[in-house]
């Protein structure tokens, strides 16, 4: 069983000094004064060295292996990217220091959004926000804004399509909006009639991602952008998906009005294990009045940062946004230029639909045709014949050293698998992958026991998670 | 095909056969043709490593980086073991995403859950999440934990750090709720208008110790008379200060928060930090964000997952009370490696070695004529007025100082353990020139 770094605790043991300080010692009020001291950890340096190792070894990523988890874009993180965000430069600067002193870190900024607009057709961005949601929420907040200013006060619905990422209908409900939800036509795109029916005087915006969830592009969206903005509402892009357009088609040019981007998606900056990520808001210029406080402006050769402006909703985040994430995305996008964007999605494309052909007829696709960047597979007929499910095929892949693709979403399709392979995966590793799961599909028939059980290889086989959830044990209780 | 992309010509034929298509351009014919990008991106060509190092470079070589650096107001200098960067970067932390398939993410759970344990040890509270975006998104994340239908107002203190105060108002315009403000006196949050300022009907107050200002307040005097008018209370704290001071838990916090930066995450001009949040285990299931449990699989095996998630996004998507998806995970394990690292002793010594580098260096700025002082307890910052700060931070940043934050016309002044005697005595020295 590997321990927690409290279970490898010696009391006194430290690895950390300071240097002597000639400083006398000052008393520390007794009324203010801690009770008890926190049991930190007390470990040697090896021992410390030891366990964070162990725990990296048992945390599968990127570089461990092929990550196809969909709408996720979990492609190669460039080593580069980290070279250039831990630049003292970059890493010691502290944020109240003055634009005279910071010139570099606000033009790379400014660099920064100047390219995201041209590549998004917006017209103004900001970096604050920290996540793609944290993104969604600051759209939807200037949106509300935005109605507020005409005095459309009725506007109090953001439509949302029923194969919406949870984060939409959560975002909009977390801002104030009713959310209505737009059923999917037989292609798997909006249904345009029941767009029709939704859109009213109180339509505040569509949320839409494209392509969509299912790995579709939403062909229709020219009359779509026609129908919410006669209603007088705006579109939200959520740039979950952008990596499938790059280059191809601009949301601007698409009609959308306000957009976040994932730069931890798009722009190769690594997830993490779960964050920080970096969610730049850009904007029509109808809208960009309402940005959050502060936005990084140049004037001249110089460059600041904007505090005052009365229409804006304010701050979102303090200081300025996920500065080193901000470094590794202008690294990525200096490092591809136009061209290799435009690569990047095309081949992101060719990757899912090669994926997508050589499983098809093994693994159901519920809508024919082409897909993006990604394509929406499932178990369910695998289920019905033989007891299979989408998560039996998810463990049985972790066997065979790969991240399942997303299940069980988008909430529409049962069984759902949703397959992302990315531009930076080689042909190799696609056929690989295909093999895997070509070959789980025959083990479902021949012996589905061996599905159930999987997996084997791993530290540990599947974790009752019901029990985590009924009687949550959140800490370590340290005895002493 | 360029840098990331490992395809030959060879490997695109074979795979637009097997797809049954003549070219990748075929695969783009659902884009309405009125709208497609006609001709190239107005950016520039990409470029080769050495080309994109050198203008990287060239940007971080624009900034001006202090070895010395007095100055703190929400983002702190401390020294960063070297074994904290090595461990952290290690590329299967890195890379890896939300911890979905907890078999093959047991590293980072298991990071995760101890981070939870090292936050409850420091807050003295119950239950922690695995972080969210910074403290500022923490407090009010905490707000609207506390947000009733009947009582949805919050109270906040003036001596809050301005940017929090500015994203809870930000927060506020979502749901409508009213944020009251609660004034200081002299730097400090006068006590005897708590209960006026909230009533019977406000959901909680926010208080932040030390300030925005340095100073140590009456937390349990704040939390005594919020809990008496039935409120909840906040309690936005500097992680390290409370290796000296009393935890939320001791003073009846409901909820503690804080920007965790101090935990070994670099300045990096403001970000990315985490927020922390603890809490009650009352209020356990309304903390927002990932939070790690610990479970076991069929053969006993101790493990954990990612718990408590029926609160969110996925299952709950129009009615959701928070739609945080991720943490700072990264920024968490941060954290945790450096708080292991420092260990409990060293903890306490940095945090000590804070607060006696201040203490001396704001004794020897009071004694100089005409700077005045106020005297009240303080962990690691406080403030001065008096001094002319323009010409004061010319002439420190002249010898390679980063002197004081200029807060209107007065000087909030930090130091940390890496601050050392004769820095605060150079530092002093330049005041005096200035005064004279």
């Amino acid at each position: 069983m590997m321990k927690l770094i409290f279970e490898i605790t010696k009391e006194d043991r430290r690895s950390v000094r300071l240097p002597m300080s000639t400083i006398p010692s000052f008393n520390i009020p007794k009324e203010y004064a801690r009770g008890q001291r926190p049991h930190l950890p007390e470990v040697s340096k090896i021992d410390l060295v030891r366990h964070y190792t162990a725990l990296s070894l048992r945390t599968h990523g990127v570089d461990n292996g092929f990550y196809p988890l969909g709408s996720c874009t979990m492609k190669y993180n460039p080593k580069v990217n980290e070279k250039t965000a831990s630049l003292v430069g970059f890493t010691n600067i502290h944020p109240l220091q003055s634009a005279q002193e910071t010139q570099g870190a606000l033009e790379l900024m400014y660099d920064l959004k100047t390219m995201l607009c041209e590549i998004t057709g917006m017209y103004d961005m900001t970096m604050q926000p920290a996540a793609g949601a944290h993104g969604e929420w600051t759209g939807l907040m200037m949106m509300k804004k935005y109605h507020e200013m005409r005095g459309d006060t009725q506007k109090r619905v953001i439509l949302v399509p029923d194969s919406a990422h949870g984060t939409n209908p959560a975002s909009a409900h977390v801002a104030g909006f009713d959310v209505k939800s737009i059923p999917s036509a037989a292609d798997g795109g909006v249904d345009l009639e029941a767009l029709r029916d939704a859109v009213g005087d109180d339509t505040a915006g569509l949320m839409l991602t494209n392509p969509n969830t299912l790995g579709i592009f939403e062909s229709r969206i020219v009359e779509m952008a026609k129908i919410v903005h006669e209603a007088g509402g705006l579109l939200y892009y959520d740039g979950a998906n952008l990596n499938a357009i790059m280059g191809q088609v601009r949301p601007g040019d698409m009609g959308f009005d306000v957009i976040h981007l994932n730069l931890h998606k798009t722009f190769s900056t690594p997830h993490g294990g779960g964050g920080p990520g970096s969610g730049p808001v850009g904007c029509a210029k109808r809208l960009a009045q309402f940005l959050p406080t502060p936005n990084v402006e140049k004037k001249g050769d110089t460059y600041f940062l904007q505090h005052d402006n009365e229409d804006s909703i304010g701050s979102v985040k303090s200081f300025y946004g996920h500065f080193l994430t901000l470094v590794r995305a202008y690294t990525y996008i200096l490092s591809l230029g136009a061209d290799g964007l435009s690569d990047a999605s095309r081949i992101a494309v060719l990757n899912a639909n090669y994926m997508m052909a050589r499983l098809k007829d093994t693994y159901t696709v519920p809508f024919n045709g082409l897909c993006m960047h990604e394509f929406v597979m499932t178990a369910q007929k695998l289920k019905e014949e033989t007891g299979i499910s989408a998560m039996d095929v998810a463990k049985a892949l972790l066997d065979e050293g790969i991240h399942p693709p997303t299940v069980y979403f988008p909430l529409i399709v049962k069984e759902a698998m949703m397959v992302e392979p990315t531009e930076t995966e080689s042909i190799e590793t696609l056929d690989h992958a295909c093999d895997v799961l070509l070959s789980i599909a025959r083990i479902a028939k021949e012996d589905p026991q061996q599905l159930h059980d999987a997996p084997v290889t791993t530290v540990i086989s599947r974790l009752d998670e019901v029990e985590a959830a009924r009687n949550p044990i959140l800490r370590y209780s340290i005895s002493l | 095909m360029t840098g990331y992309i490992p395809h030959t010509n060879e490997d695109i034929q074979k795979m637009l056969d097997v797809i049954g298509v003549d070219d990748i351009d075929a695969l783009f014919l659902n884009l309405p043709d009125a709208v497609k990008q006609k001709g190239r991106l107005n950016i520039p060509e990409g470029r080769s490593e050495i080309e994109v190092l050198d203008r990287l470079n060239e940007l971080a070589d624009k900034n001006t980086v202090y070895k010395t650096i007095f100055r703190g107001a929400g983002a702190y200098n401390h020294f960063i073991p070297s074994v904290v960067s090595s461990l952290a970067s290690r590329s299967e932390f890195l890379t890896a995403y939300t911890p979905y398939q907890p078999e093959i993410s047991q590293g980072i759970l298991q990071a995760m859950f101890e981070y939870q344990t090292m936050i409850c040890e420091l807050t003295g509270l119950e239950v922690s999440n695995a972080s969210v975006y910074d403290g500022a998104n923490a407090a009010a994340e905490a707000a609207v934990m506390c947000m009733t239908r009947k009582r949805s107002d919050i109270a906040i203190s003036d001596a809050v750090n301005p940017q929090i105060i500015a994203v809870l108002k930000s927060w506020s315009k979502a749901s409508g709720a009213q944020i009251r403000i609660v004034p200081q006196v002299d730097y400090k949050t006068d006590m005897d208008a708590i209960a006026g300022i909230m009533g019977d009907d406000c959901a909680a107050l926010i208080m932040q110790s030390p300030n925005y200002y340095g100073v140590v307040e009456d937390m349990q005097q704040a939390s005594d008379i919020t809990h008496d008018l039935g409120g909840y209370f906040v309690a936005s704290v500097n992680p390290t200060s409370l290796m000296l001071f009393q935890a939320p838990g001791e003073y009846g916090a409901d909820i503690a928060v804080g920007e965790g930066q101090p935990l070994g995450n670099p300045l990096a001009f403001g970000g990315p930090y985490l927020g922390f949040m603890a809490a009650t285990e009352k209020m356990m299931r309304k903390l927002p964000g990932r939070i790690v449990g610990q479970s076991h699989d069929k053969e006993g095996r101790r493990g954990y997952v990612l718990t408590l998630q029926a609160r969110e996004q996925h299952i709950r998507r129009e009615r959701a009370s928070s739609n945080v998806c991720s943490n700072q995970a990264h920024a968490a394990l941060t954290a945790t490696i450096y708080m292991a690292a420092m260990g409990k002793r060293g903890l306490y010594d940095v945090a000590k070695r804070c607060y006696d580098n201040a203490h001396y260096l704001k004794e020897q700025l009071c004694k100089i004529d005409g700077v005045s002082c106020n005297y009240h307890p303080f962990f690691h910052e406080f403030m001065t007025s008096g001094v002319d700060g323009k010409k004061l931070n010319q002439k420190l940043s002249d010898q390679g100082i980063l002197g004081p934050f200029e807060v209107e016309s007065s000087l909030l002044w930090c130091t940390t353990e890496l601050n050392n005697k004769d820095d605060i005595d150079k530092v002093v020295s330049i005041a005096r020139e200035v005064m004279t």
